[in-house]
Formats: structure tokens, sequence, C-alpha cells
């Protein structure tokens, strides 16, 4: 009688703290939990919820003003400085008395680990389903070297300032964690490799970084639970939350039932069309612009109709945005270049892309074009895909908006994965089908995804993303310029510079800023959304 | 019966090996980058070469396939491109959601599929007839998706009584046979169950109204037999072909469905093919194709078997 009593008791006691709990359920847009070993996949939206949670890098984005420019602040790095003599090394100097989750030192040991995951093939610990995500984000870094606990070296393999930036894309994980899960591997594994490939794997079920939560079960293509690591370094992001669970909704629609029907608290990219219903029901919609651009990319191939500046030009003044705002719901950000002006490499063009169908149509008439002679042009894009919006309404709208300048535009649907593949190959290729355009939607955080994969000659298909072949010397000389120069303000003055003459040159027709959409329950306090496609969740709490 | 069993068995083989041909090509032919879901698109053309040696990609197309299907025969369908986790884990993980959801929605569809059938065939030209008829057309005629969409909207976001999404609330790794998690499989279940509720409606009206217009029913009828023991003959001789669509249908939900299993984010195999295409993960890709096509070829297989010991003719045809 008194054992039930008891067990009744400690039953409702365990009801009572589960029902205390503050739990904050997130409905992702990705189809899977992002990889939670370090370095996750499903592009920024796995550095968004499984990297940025739970690792840090050497550098951090700054994700606490919703009004400024996210801009990279120092992480576990507290300072760093390109050599004097060698502008391929550079010195970090780590912060002290940071401590992994599992309770190990971060130090620069760990720093020479993490950077040997990805790139040292002979080290036990390479994992190469990891290069694939973090090289790229990081071309140019060669290795790591221990100077003392505190500090490291960084060598890359040509002078390149933009290293800070793209170190944000490391992120740190444990290498004591990682052997205690090696170690775990039976003795019947002998392959060193797949003995490493089972202690990631391991790692990715409970993985240890030093970010301020920690996760604690993962459920493949289900859930994943984090909790808060109450010993994280900054105070300021030590997380009010008791648990984070992640839910992937792929789809739009039922992400947005899951959030009306309570079921989760916050969504990504909730459904457009039911906006006003989630607002009728006391939700709040955060949207923010984000450092991405929605543009169509042109070509400048032979015989292409956009080799005339002027065309170039007048196809940037003929777009109402404004109106294309109203049409998404409010739901985008207008475009005045790749970056906004706010940003440290604006750089003040003198062409102002604004809505001026005036002077749109006088350019196409000096070019040569009237109503009764259109200009054909032939666009490529998909129905869907990753931070493609809505890209069918959007394409058509700017497609008959164009036509009262004299544009006579061709949309060559294709399925997403193919225009993305098609995107490496260039204008220049069968692929391409001769289109004049390419409609694939890319993040600006880095310079180089920015701005110098399109523009550099260095970077024309298929090394890269230059898919119209839109470069000179010019060009080339802003890039190397930018890239030697390591005081951080300068550099950014050498980005503004390329900036201002990407916009005044207008390889882009510049359509739409993303806003990174997401709906949460008012219970949700303490949200800041940034300029950046990263949030942080760490400050949030739940009522 | 036996030898008929064992005839139709040693049939599976080539079949098989046919299908796994079939779809190791077809997903090879399909345009798009196998690498996207582990390569950005700014990957260096070496790293991408990297990459792709790695997976074994840079090999001509019959040596992959000879290595897939030796591997496969050894139970290892490769490991997923996109997650790193081997293929099989998925399948065996997706394939028992989908089960559950497939079986769920194949007994109400059979239930009330036969229910409604057996109801307009032996009330022929009523208006009975006529409702039940209309039921079963509305069920085949309804686009799933949109109709998950409606229960969704009904149920879980205007009643708050059944879940929107999702295989209960700890995920399907905790899956159990109480309340809170069968609430998550209604919707699911009913939306998946009205294609083949109409299906097996239709077909067992019109052989309720095929068999109870023969000979021998009047024959019964003259014996003396009551419209009970007239019934269970009926329901003897329908039973053959109600089955075969059964099988053929629990085969089509056994698949999953893309739709449905995104809708309710049900982690079956329909969501996981989805995604693999989505991803162009070809092991992922080629492990579904290959296990959902061998449970069709299996589900004819014991649907012929059943036959046949129902109904003798069908082994002498």
């Amino acid at each position: 009688m008194a054992a039930s009593a008891a067990l009744m008791m400690s039953t409702a006691l365990v009801t009572v703290v589960a029902a205390q709990e503050k739990v904050l359920r997130i409905g992702m847009t990705a189809a899977d939990i992002p990889r939670t070993h370090g370095q996750p996949d499903q592009g920024f939206e796995g550095n968004r919820f499984t990297g940025i949670p739970m690792y840090d890098g050497l550098t951090n984005w700054d994700l606490s003003s919703a009004d400024k420019a996210s801009v990279v602040i120092p992480g576990l790095a507290l300072e760093w400085a390109v050599d004097a003599n060698d502008k391929t090394k550079w010195v970090f100097k780590l912060r002290p008395g940071v401590k992994f989750q599992d309770g190990s030192p971060f130090n620069a040991d760990a720093v020479v680990w993490n950077v040997e995951k990805v790139l040292k093939k002979d080290a036990p610990h390479f994992a190469p389903d990891q290069v694939g995500v973090t090289v790229s984000r990081m071309p140019t870094l060669k290795e790591a070297k221990k100077v003392d606990d505190l500090t490291v070296e960084l060598y890359t393999t040509e002078p390149d300032s933009f290293l800070p930036i793209n170190l944000t894309n490391l992120f740190m994980a444990s290498p004591t964690h990682w052997k205690t899960k090696l170690d775990a591997i039976p003795a019947s594994v002998t392959d060193p490799a797949e003995r490493a490939k089972q202690a990631w794997l391991a790692f990715a079920g409970d993985p240890s970084g030093t970010g301020p939560f920690k996760g604690v079960k993962l459920t493949p293509r289900e859930r994943f639970e984090m909790v808060p690591n109450k010993a994280y370094w900054d105070p300021k992001r030590v997380p009010k939350v008791d648990r984070v669970v992640l839910l992937p909704l792929p789809d739009a629609n039922a992400r947005t039932a899951a959030l009306l029907s309570g079921q989760v608290d916050w969504i990504e990219a909730p459904a457009p069309d039911a906006l006003p219903q989630i607002k009728a029901k006391s939700f709040t919609v955060y949207a923010n612009p984000q450092p991405h651009v929605w543009p169509w990319q042109l070509s400048f191939a032979d015989g292409s109709p956009w080799l005339d500046k002027r065309v170039r030009h007048a196809a940037n003044l003929c777009i109402n945005r404004d109106e294309l705002k109203t049409l998404l719901n409010g739901l985008m950000g207008v475009p005045k270049g790749t970056v906004s002006p706010d940003h440290p490499w604006w750089g003040n063009p003198s062409f102002d892309i604004k809505y001026d169908p005036a002077a749109a149509k006088k350019l196409m008439t000096e070019a040569g074009f009237s109503a009764s002679k259109p200009l054909k042009v032939k666009v490529q894009t998909s129905a869907s895909g990753s931070g493609q919006m809505q890209p069918i309404p959007m394409n058509e709208f700017v497609q008959q908006a164009l036509k009262d300048c004299f544009f006579d535009v061709e949309l060559d649907v294709i399925e997403w994965n193919t225009l993305f593949t098609n995107w490496r190959k260039g204008a220049k290729d069968e692929s391409a089908r001769g289109a004049h355009a390419i409609n694939v939607t890319f993040a600006t955080m880095d310079p180089f995804f920015a701005m110098v994969r399109f523009t550099s000659t260095k970077t024309f298909p298929p090394v890269s993303n230059n898919w119209g072949y839109f470069g000179n010397a010019e060009f080339d000389g802003l890039i190397s310029n930018a890239r030697t120069t390591f005081n951080p303000a300068d550099r950014d003055k050498a980005l503004a510079a390329l900036h201002k003459r990407i916009v005044e040159e207008a390889p882009f027709v510049w359509v739409a800023h993303d806003v990174g959409p997401r709906a949460m329950s008012p219970k949700v306090k303490g949200v800041v959304q940034p300029k950046s496609w990263f949030i942080d969740i760490a400050p949030m709490s739940v009522e | 019966m036996f030898i008929y069993a064992l005839k139709r068995l040693i049939y599976v083989l080539p079949v098989a090996i046919g299908v796994s041909l079939i779809c190791f090509m077809l997903v090879h032919i399909a345009p798009g980058d196998p690498l996207i879901s582990v390569l950005p698109p700014d990957a260096s053309a070496d790293l991408r070469e990297q990459i792709r040696r790695s997976y074994g990609f840079d090999r001509p197309l019959p040596i992959q396939y000879w290595i897939w299907l030796k591997n496969v025969f050894q139970g290892d369908f490769g490991t997923s491109i996109a997650t790193g986790r081997p293929v099989v884990e998925e399948l065996r993980k997706a394939i028992g959601n989908t089960i559950i959801l497939s079986l769920i929605a194949t007994l109400i569809g059979f239930f009330f599929g036969s229910l409604f059938g057996f109801v307009a065939g032996y009330h022929r030209d009523t208006v009975i007839d006529k409702i039940a008829s209309f039921i079963s057309v509305i069920g085949v005629s309804v686009p799933h998706y949109w109709l998950g969409m409606v229960l969704v909207i009904i149920f879980s976001v205007q009643l708050g009584w059944l879940p929107a999404t999702g295989a209960g609330p700890g995920g399907s790794s905790a899956w159990v046979w109480d309340w809170t998690h069968i609430k998550h499989l209604i919707l699911p279940a009913i939306t998946m169950s009205v294609i083949p509720m109409g299906i097996i409606a239709r077909t067992v009206r019109a052989l309720v109204a095929d068999i109870l217009s023969q000979e021998f029913v009047q024959g019964l009828r003259a014996k003396g037999l009551t419209d009970r023991g007239v019934l269970r003959h009926v329901i003897k001789n329908t039973a053959p072909t109600a089955l075969a669509v059964m099988g053929l249908q629990l085969g089509y939900l056994l698949g999953g469905s893309i739709l449905i299993e995104t809708v309710f984010s049900w982690p079956g195999t329909g969501f996981l093919l989805g995604q693999a295409i989505f991803q162009r993960d070809i092991p992922l890709l080629q492990g579904i194709i290959l296990v959902l096509a061998m449970f069709f070829v299996f589900l004819n297989l014991i649907v012929d078997v059943l036959q046949s010991a129902l109904d003798p003719r069908v082994q002498r045809g």
C-alpha cells in the first residue's frame, strides 16, 4: 500500500517536473536532421540548427542585432592577425578556459585536430563526408600548427584576407570525445577508415562541442533534442529554455498545420498563403532581409543580348519590386545591389537600382529595341528549390514587367537539381539550351560567395559559378586587392570598391532578397531576427 | 499445390534481377548530380573529383552495377550519400513505419470497401446502390494530398482533436500501441485508405451483381436456401478476386505514398523515397526502389498462391 502510494507520488512528481520543463519545438524546412557531428549538411539551415547552437568556430557571426548588418566577431579565438612577412600565415590567439561539453579542454591541439579532420587525408579521424561541405567554404586553408596551448598558426595556399570569415564554417568538435567513441568500436572492425567512420557516426548520436546547447537524442529523419550547456563560456548566451526539439517538416503546409495545431512553437518558412491565418491566431511572423540574392545572372557569351550595358540597366530599372513585394505578402526585401546600403561592402555605386520605366524604355530605344521590335531573351529557372522563394510567380512577374520595356522573355523551367548542376556548366554549355540568363539564388555572407565567384576570370565554368563568363582585368584586380588587404576595415573598403563596380556593370538583374520568414508562438520570447541566414536560439525563452 | 508455389517462387528470380537492373539504370539515367547533397555548388573541380572517386561514381556503370548487386545479395545496400548512414538501417525503419500505416489503411479500406461494394451489389439499381457507389467513386477520385490537407485543417487545426504530423510524440522509434500514438496514425491511415476503399467497393459491387445473376444462385434459392445461406455462397465466390485486388492495393500502400507521408511527416518509405529523389541519393534510391519492387513481386506471389488455395481452377489455368 505504502509502496504504491510512494510510486504514485513519484510519478506525479515526475509529471509535474516534465510539465514545468520549458521546451522549444522547431519545425525546420529540412527533410532530415542536419548532421550533428560539427559540420552540418542541409545548407545554412544545418549551420543554423545543429551548427551554431552546439558548436563554435574560431570566429562567429554577430547575431545580436536586428538592425545592423551581421558581421564576424571573435568566437573561440580572441584575436587574429596575418604575419607581417608571410601573408599566407595567420596567428590566432585562443580563448582561455573554454571546455568542450564532455569536460575536455579546448586548446590549440583541438584546433589542429579539427582542421585535420577535413584536410589531412592520413589523419586517423579524417572524415571524407565532412570535406565537401567544409573545404569549399574555406578554399585556401592548407594546414594548422600549434604554437602553444592558446596559440595556433593557420596557413593558406595564397594570401587570403577572407579567411576569418571562412572560419565561421569550421566548427570545433571535441577530439577527446571522438577518441572515446573510437575506443568503443569493436576490435573486429579492423579497417582504420571504417573505424573512423563508425566513430563519427557514434559522435553524431552523442555530440560534444563548445556551444550553448548539447545534443542528447537523435532520431534520424524525425527529431533531435538539445539541452542547455550551463557552463557555456559566454554568460549572455547561456540558454534559458530547458530543451530544444528539432523536427524536420519539409512540406510548408504540414509545417503551418503543425504550428497552428500547437505541435510546434516555431516554424521556418510558413506557407505564404497561410500568413493572414497565422497572424490572426496571434502567432508572430519574423522577417528581415537576409544576405541572399534572387537574381537573373546574365550571360556575357558571344551573341548574348546582355552584352549591351544599356539593356542590362534597362532590365534592372523596369521591375516594380514594391509591387512584387505585395504579391509575396511582404515577404521579400527590395534589393539595391548584392548587399544592402547599410553593409560595409556597399560602396555607393553610381547606378541606382530602382523602378524607372521611362528611363528603362529610353535605354532600350537607344539600344535599338521597341514594342514592335522586342528583344528576345531566354531565362532558365526551376519550379522550386532551396532559396528560390516562389520562382514561377516571381519569374512570371518579371517577364510581364519587362514586356513593358520591349523585352520578350521566354522562361525555360527545368527541375531544380538539374538547374543547379547546369549553373556550374555555364552559359556556353549545351545544358543552357540557349538561355541568356539563369535564375539561381545565392547567399552573400562571404565575399567569395557573394561577389568573387561571379566576377573573376578564374571562376569561369566549370571551376565555379561564373555561369555568364563575366570578368575582365579590372575585376580581377579589384578581387586581388580585396584578397590581399588584411586590415579588416581596409579589406571592407576594397570589397566595397568591388561591389560598387559590380552594381554599375550589372551582371545581374537584381530582383529580391529573401527575408527568412519564420512564425512563432507568442510564448517564445527574446527573439532577435538578425540580417543573417542564422538566428541565435540561446537567448530565447518560452513562457 | 507445393509444386505450383515452388514454380511461382522460381519465376521470382529473373523478375528480381530485371527489376534491379531497371532501377539501377533509371536512377543513373536521371539528370542531376548525386553529390549535390554533400558538395556545395562552389566546390572546386578537384574536390568534386575527389568526392566522386570516394563514392565510386568514377567507375563504369556495369562495374558499379555488379558491385552493388553483389553487395545487395550479401544484405549490404550501401551507405546513403546524404546521411552517411547504412541504407539497410534507413530502410528497415521506414518499412516498419509504412507497414504500420499501410496495414491499418488496408484494413479500413478493405472493410469499408467490401461493405459498400456488397451493399451496392446486393441492392443493385436501388437508392442504396447509388449512395454506396457514389461514396466509392468519391474514394477513387479524390486527390490524396487534398484530402489529407482538409482532414488536417478540420481535425488538427480547427478542432484540435488529432495531431497534424509525425509518428508519435517521441518519434517512431518510441512507437507503442497506446492512444497517444494511435492518434498520430488516424488521419494518415484514413487518407491512405480512401483509394483502396473505392477500388475494392467497385470491384466487389460488380462481382456481387454478376454472381447474383448467375444460374447457380437461382438454383440455391430453388433448393430453399435462405438469403443468409445464399449470401455465404456469394461471399465465397467473391473472395478470390477481392483478395487479389486487396493484395495489389496493399502492395501499392506498402510502397508508401510520397504525398501522404510528406503531408503528415510520417517517416515511411514514401517520405524516404521523396527525400532520396530530391537529394539524388543514389544508393538510397536504388535500395528503396528495389525493396518496393520486391514487395510487389512477393505480394503477387502470395496472392497467387492464396488464390489457388481458395480456387483450384487458378492452378490449372
